[in-house]
């Protein structure tokens, strides 16, 4: 009965509201890449998926957008079973056909260039990875130019794989195509479309 | 400005949730890729085609109930189709309306930017009929995604010249086609080409809706957007050689209109907060006086 409670509690109390919220937030940081932004995160799911993470998941996925997970978070039945239960989320193993990645470990995830990355003709058709990042502060600092950004921003995202700055850049050598990343970490987000640019020389 | 009632019976904004949910994931691609026109499954709305379906659905899945949402028709708050689509929000979101651009958080126009800068956080929706710029060049859907694709924009130049070479200058006046970013040629939805400049590096957000052509695309603020052009012809606006009758207001995009039938018309303000906030400062232009009676 345990499982069964935690499976249908922690969604959002207001779907139609919070999920509005949860977007704003979500295009917000989208539009402007490497700025963190507070958010609330409104639901609850069960651990080891952060709770904006789930708020994401609730606000974006449904029963058309195919979902990877990362092995801590697969290795979850009652999460799955959260999830499915509150998104409609079909999962797949292969991350290619992806069209959301929740990865709760970034350190070991697979390359950004094993996810969908949309075609020439149709980039759109690209995976959004939400990543659980330990934090926005103390990790290898990064500074991003490109749309959005007024200038430069910076931010030092710890957790992200060790070489994130080589795959990173491949990601946007590769425009239109790529994958858009949705950083979470404590009550924050922070996006990275596949426009921002790392400043050369401050990797 | 006021709040209204929601009509009951209907989901906040009109739309269901799957639905808000297909346009807000188009969107968000929409602004990592700027310029790109993302294909959504735009769906019928309670208006027709060519009334705004796609910069309302764009409208109802951003929107909130703490937004305030201003509609402007080539500029008016007034005129038919900004008044019905503002009606629209107010009875089935119940958010509140103005009339003020600096009030608003969210303005859905067709076919203007307004003349007050934007500020970082407000969002122009662009109501769009023909999302592709270069369909009257080429009309296969198949040919442009591939042109698109291979950054092969030849033929816009070649319209371009074709314009020079008949009339000596660019006679294209609205819906002038921009780059994005040095990458994607985009539509700039048929708003004079006087505003394109303030697309450029807007600290706003500018989404762009078409409904029935189903496509929705975007620029991210601070975005760099250039009218294309040639060194020897390069891109200019429209000037007035009058400033606004009303206001006195001068480096505006300025409207038409026919007072009598001697040949009488004065030319006016196209963006009537602009033209009326003016007017509440006490500016005053040759007919205002007139105009008042």
């Amino acid at each position: 009965m345990q499982t069964e409670t935690s499976t249908l509690e922690g969604g959002f109390a207001l779907p139609v509201f919070d999920a509005q919220v949860i977007f704003r937030a979500i295009m917000d940081a989208m539009a402007r890449p490497a700025v963190v932004t507070g958010v609330v995160p409104r639901a609850a799911p069960p651990a080891p998926l952060h709770p904006l993470a789930g708020a994401v998941a609730c606000t974006l996925i449904d029963a058309d957008t195919p979902v990877w997970l990362d092995q801590t978070l697969s290795d979850r039945e009652a999460l799955k079973a959260w999830l499915a239960f509150h998104t409609n989320a079909r999962f797949t193993d292969a991350p290619a056909g992806a069209a959301f990645a929740l990865v709760a470990d970034p350190a070991a995830m697979p390359p950004l260039d094993q996810f969908a990355q949309g075609t020439q003709e149709y980039p759109d058709r690209s995976a959004t990875l939400v990543l659980q990042i330990g934090s926005f502060e103390g990790g290898t600092p990064f500074t991003f130019h490109g749309p959005g950004i007024k200038g430069t921003a910076s931010m030092a995202p710890l957790g992200l794989p060790g070489d994130f700055a080589g795959q990173w850049n491949e990601n946007t050598r590769r425009f239109p195509r790529g994958v858009d990343l949705i950083l979470i970490a404590g009550e924050a987000i922070a996006c990275l479309p596949r426009s921002a640019r790392l400043v050369k020389g401050k990797e | 400005m006021t709040a209204h009632p929601q009509t009951s019976g209907y989901n906040f904004a009109y739309l269901d949730e799957q639905t808000k949910r297909m346009i807000r994931r188009a969107i968000l691609k929409a602004i990592a890729i700027p310029g790109y026109q993302v294909p959504f499954a735009s769906r019928e709305m309670p208006m027709p085609y060519g009334w705004g379906t796609g910069g309302v659905q764009v409208t109802a899945a951003i929107l909130g109930p703490r937004d305030v949402l201003k509609v402007i028709d080539q500029g008016a708050d007034d005129t038919t189709n900004a008044v019905s689509i503002r009606k629209f929000f107010e009875r089935v979101a119940g958010v509140e309306t103005t009339t003020r651009t600096a009030d608003a958080t969210i303005i859905q126009t067709r076919h203007r930017i307004p003349e007050a800068p934007l500020r970082e956080g407000q969002v122009l929706v662009y109501q769009v009929p023909i999302p592709e710029p270069l369909r009257f060049l080429e009309p296969r859907e198949t040919e442009t995604r591939k042109m698109h694709a291979l950054e092969e924009y030849g033929l816009m130049h070649v319209k371009l010249y074709e314009d020079i070479a008949r009339n000596g200058h660019i006679a294209t006046t609205y819906a002038y086609p921009v780059k994005i970013e040095g990458r994607y040629v985009m539509d700039p939805s048929p708003t004079p080409k006087f505003d394109n400049p303030k697309m450029h590096m807007s600290e706003a957000l500018q989404l762009f809706g078409a409904g029935r052509e189903k496509r929705i695309y975007a620029l991210p603020p601070y975005t760099d957007v250039v009218s294309l052009d040639f060194e020897d012809h390069p891109f200019e606006v429209q000037r007035f050689d009058r400033p606004c009758a009303l206001c006195g207001a001068e480096q505006v995009y300025l409207d038409e209109v026919v007072l009598d039938d001697r040949g009488g018309r004065m030319f006016v303000c196209s963006d009537t907060d602009h033209c009326e906030s003016r007017q509440a400062q006490g500016l005053r232009g040759e007919l205002s006086g007139e105009a008042a009676q």
